[in-house]
């Protein structure tokens, strides 16, 4: 299958990302895994017009598409013009560039949290008008329409994140040309399950200090992020602490709260993102899926069972207590 | 008299437009267009002020630790806080690890490629040159990207992600380092000191650090087979094409100082310019940024303490979305060329004396860069202290100007941040390509692009003239930093 691959209002870090994929080098896992790179913005030869050459036919139909992956968010504004972002040499808005290759598409990717739903450049008062291919924040709708499906059958593919985990993408890109997915393959915002079905929670080396409520007060403290610095991984869907990022690393892991970043409209959470919103002491934001009077009575029965060893641990930057040493091969 | 719209100017980072006219195979002007605007500036107002390190990160992909360290800074000046040691040089391992992942990703995916184009069948390289650099499908794709990925390991470790991480904070960084951390960093740190050695170099960095004149360079180039290291194979073609009179923008240099541990920068700020003996030091209270030839309202030069980004899409004689950045009314260039010229690296001012910048010098210096901030950060990685704070605390003041000046890959990145009311009231941001790839400003004075672009050789048949993307390419440019 071929990919043309076009960066609209993003930052392109997708694309940085992508190419840390880890296992050998991306696009040689791609072409293995019969992807075929059309063009990209950063690693085509193809420039200007002959790039253009490329873009033309695939918006003519002389060139068949598989798979068009965008990146960064949809600029409609100003006043629905699109001309807060023309496309280099071409003097027409990327909104209509992006309309005229979806619909030739067999399928229609978004790569990062801006394409799927505005993300990032949609912050604020959204001085660009900007939206995702099929999601306006939360509203479905965004560029294509709610009704949009590509010839294929399947919805916009929404790979979100800021950015997107290299993985997410190659596994996304060589599961269509294995034809491996199903409409049932996504979940109700368009990501690939895979990765969405799971939560950054799961796999967090913070877990001991999240099941004591043994909350860091301070960044780079050992504890959990939770109930103090605004950590959303127990509600946030992504494979983040199981997967790692570049070898070993994820949000938690390098001491820094999970922003929520593969969810529509994480980029206004409505509070400082370094602190937790509470009510009554309490975080308004639950683990999800958690009933709050047993979230309540679960946090003061673990607070009051905290280990000294993890209550000192949680507000320091290293291991100040190890654990005791016990004979686990005790046979009685 | 000819005019050619060239867009998308791709193998640089965001999206560029460049005019140009031509006259007798010449280019006799240059108009750099930024055809995306976004607003972040003006989303930042009346956050709070410590959001910042989420936002500007996000602002650019691949210069997204110089956006988080300049935001780090202007909080911290603004917080009179003083960094833990540890997590200062966290910080500054964070961002060296961006800038010399970028220098790698420029010079193999970005630049090397033109090489290989079938414009250039015939030269004795060539068939070297496609095998090797051809976009995509050369051998150096498969070794380089495994190196990258390894490499920025260092910043999944110290940093949990890139790009877009949270760890660089005011106080330091996030993430602590203990002892098993610190041999795994610099274990990782040699095998990238090997992929350099052997490939790009094909020999020690400490004697690629070593070469002090051009006619040590060129020694150097002569010593081995042309394609025996692809630094080599780059001077090979370089001298070859006569790259050294390609793109001489103002001569004028300008660089905010890198990597500063305990007050002490490893490369010095300043501003340079060929016939100086010593660089002249920085008077930031100088630069000004005017919107004359921008899609912009309110064109008048200001400070960036006083800068106002308010979109006017309809503005005639506007071309482009990028403001035009000044200092004391002149034209500056920056980037790694500026830095190291700047610095007083001796091979550099030398080829700068002789041919100003260029294509050939501003390729030099970033190469160069990996043979002197590599073993910097090895010292780096052996002076973390575990057990040690990385992370001090401050508050946020209810009033405050501040200004937080770093050097990214491309160069110098300027946020000035103003705080009242205890939120953002201004955030302007001045990214190293806003300087390079500025339009002209309310004097008609051309940015850096538009200067050394005058002169180039553009062929009849050329659809592309090539020397024009060489010329572009060498600054390595930004459009989602220039424009933001």
């Amino acid at each position: 299958m071929n990919v043309l691959w076009l960066q609209s209002g993003g930052c392109g870090g997708c694309t940085m990302s992508l190419l840390c994929h880890d296992a050998g080098d991306v696009t040689g896992t791609l072409q293995a895994g019969g992807i075929e790179l059309l063009w990209h913005p950063s690693l085509s030869e193809q420039t200007a017009g002959e790039a253009l050459d490329i873009l033309d036919a695939c918006a003519d139909g002389r060139q068949a598409l598989d798979i068009l992956c965008i990146e960064g968010a949809l600029l409609r504004g100003p006043e629905g013009s699109g001309r807060f972002h023309l496309l280099a040499g071409t003097g027409r808005p990327m909104i209509d560039w992006v309309r005229r290759l979806a619909a030739r598409a067999q399928h229609v990717v978004a790569v990062g949290s801006c394409a799927a739903f505005g993300g990032m450049t949609s912050s604020g008062c959204n001085p660009t008008d900007a939206c995702g291919l099929q999601y306006d924040g939360d509203q479905p709708g965004g560029l294509l329409g709610t009704a949009w499906r590509s010839p294929a059958g399947l919805p916009v593919i929404n790979v979100a994140g800021c950015p997107t985990h290299p993985g997410w993408v190659v596994e996304t890109l060589l599961g269509l040309a294995a034809k491996a997915f199903s409409a049932a393959d996504f979940d109700a915002l368009g990501r690939p399950r895979f990765y969405a079905d799971k939560l950054v929670h799961h796999g967090c080396s913070r877990n001991e200090y999240y099941e004591f409520k043994a909350s860091a007060a301070e960044l780079s403290q050992l504890g959990c992020l939770m109930e103090n610095l605004g950590c959303k991984g127990t509600q946030a869907h992504a494979d983040c602490n199981t997967r790692l990022w570049n070898g070993a690393g994820s949000c938690p892991e390098g001491g820094f709260a999970c922003i929520s970043c593969t969810e529509p409209g994480f980029e206004e959470p409505g509070h400082p993102f370094h602190q937790t919103p509470k009510l009554a002491g309490i975080p308004i934001g639950l683990p999800s899926d958690m009933p709050k009077a047993w979230f309540v009575a679960l946090a003061a029965l673990s607070k009051s069972a905290t280990p000294s060893r993890v209550r000192e641990n949680a507000h320091a930057d290293h291991t100040v207590v190890p654990p005791a040493i016990r004979r686990s091969g005790l046979k009685y | 008299m000819s005019r050619l719209v060239l867009g998308p100017f791709n193998r640089v980072e965001g999206d560029l437009e460049v005019t140009l006219e031509i006259d007798a195979g010449r280019v006799r002007t240059a108009q750099v267009t930024a055809p995306l605007y976004r607003g972040f500036e003006n989303v930042l107002i009346g956050k709070t002020p410590l959001d910042a390190l989420v936002f500007v990160p996000r602002i650019c992909g691949i210069c997204s630790v110089s956006q988080s360290a300049a935001a780090a800074a202007a909080l911290r000046a603004a917080m009179g806080l003083t960094p833990a040691a540890n997590g200062e040089r966290v910080s500054a391992l964070v961002l060296a690890a961006e800038n010399l992942a970028d220098h790698l990703t420029h010079f193999y995916l970005f630049f090397m490629p033109d090489f290989a184009r079938d414009a250039y069948t015939g030269r004795a390289w060539h068939a070297w040159a496609r095998a090797r650099f051809a976009a995509v499908q050369g051998s150096a794709t498969a070794d380089v990207l495994p190196a990258r990925a390894a490499f920025l390991e260092l910043t999944g470790t110290l940093a949990g992600k890139w790009p877009h991480t949270l760890a660089i904070q005011p106080g330091g960084s996030t993430r602590a380092v203990a002892v098993n951390d610190r041999i795994r960093l610099a274990a990782l740190l040699r095998r990238f000191r090997q992929f350099l050695e052997r490939t790009l170099f094909a020999d020690s960095l400490e004697n690629v650090a070593a070469l002090d004149s051009e006619a040590a360079l060129w020694r150097w180039c002569d010593a081995r087979a042309p394609h025996e290291g692809d630094f080599r194979h780059f001077l090979v073609i370089a001298r070859d094409l006569g790259l050294a009179t390609l793109g001489r923008a103002s001569d004028r240099f300008l660089s905010y100082g890198g990597y500063a541990i305990e007050g002490a920068p490893l490369f010095a700020a300043g501003t340079w310019q060929p016939g100086l003996a010593h660089a002249a030091a920085l008077d930031a209270a100088a630069i000004t940024e005017d919107g004359s030839h921008a899609w912009l309202q309110d064109p008048a030069a200001r400070h960036p303490f006083g800068g106002r980004t308010l979109p006017a899409a309809d503005k005639a004689d506007a071309y482009s979305w990028c403001k035009a950045p000044r200092l004391d009314g002149g034209v500056l260039e920056c980037g790694a060329l500026a830095r190291q010229v700047v610095d007083g690296h001796p091979l550099l001012r030398e080829l700068v004396a002789r041919d100003g910048g260029n294509v050939l010098s501003r390729v030099v210096a970033r190469v160069m860069e990996f043979a002197l901030v590599l073993p910097a950060m090895e010292s780096w990685v052996q002076a973390l202290v575990p057990g040690a704070p990385f992370c001090r605390q401050g508050a946020v003041p209810e009033e405050a100007n501040a200004s937080g000046l770093v050097e990214a890959a491309r160069g110098a990145l300027g946020h000035w941040l103003v705080i009242r009311k205890g939120v953002i009231a201004n955030y302007q941001i001045i990214a190293p390509t806003t300087w390079n790839f500025s339009p002209r400003d309310a004097g008609g004075q051309p940015g850096a692009l538009e200067q050394a672009l005058v002169g180039a050789p553009a062929g009849e048949g050329e659809r592309v003239p090539l020397a024009v993307q060489h010329i572009v390419r060498s600054f390595d440019p930004c459009m989602a930093c220039t424009v933001h």
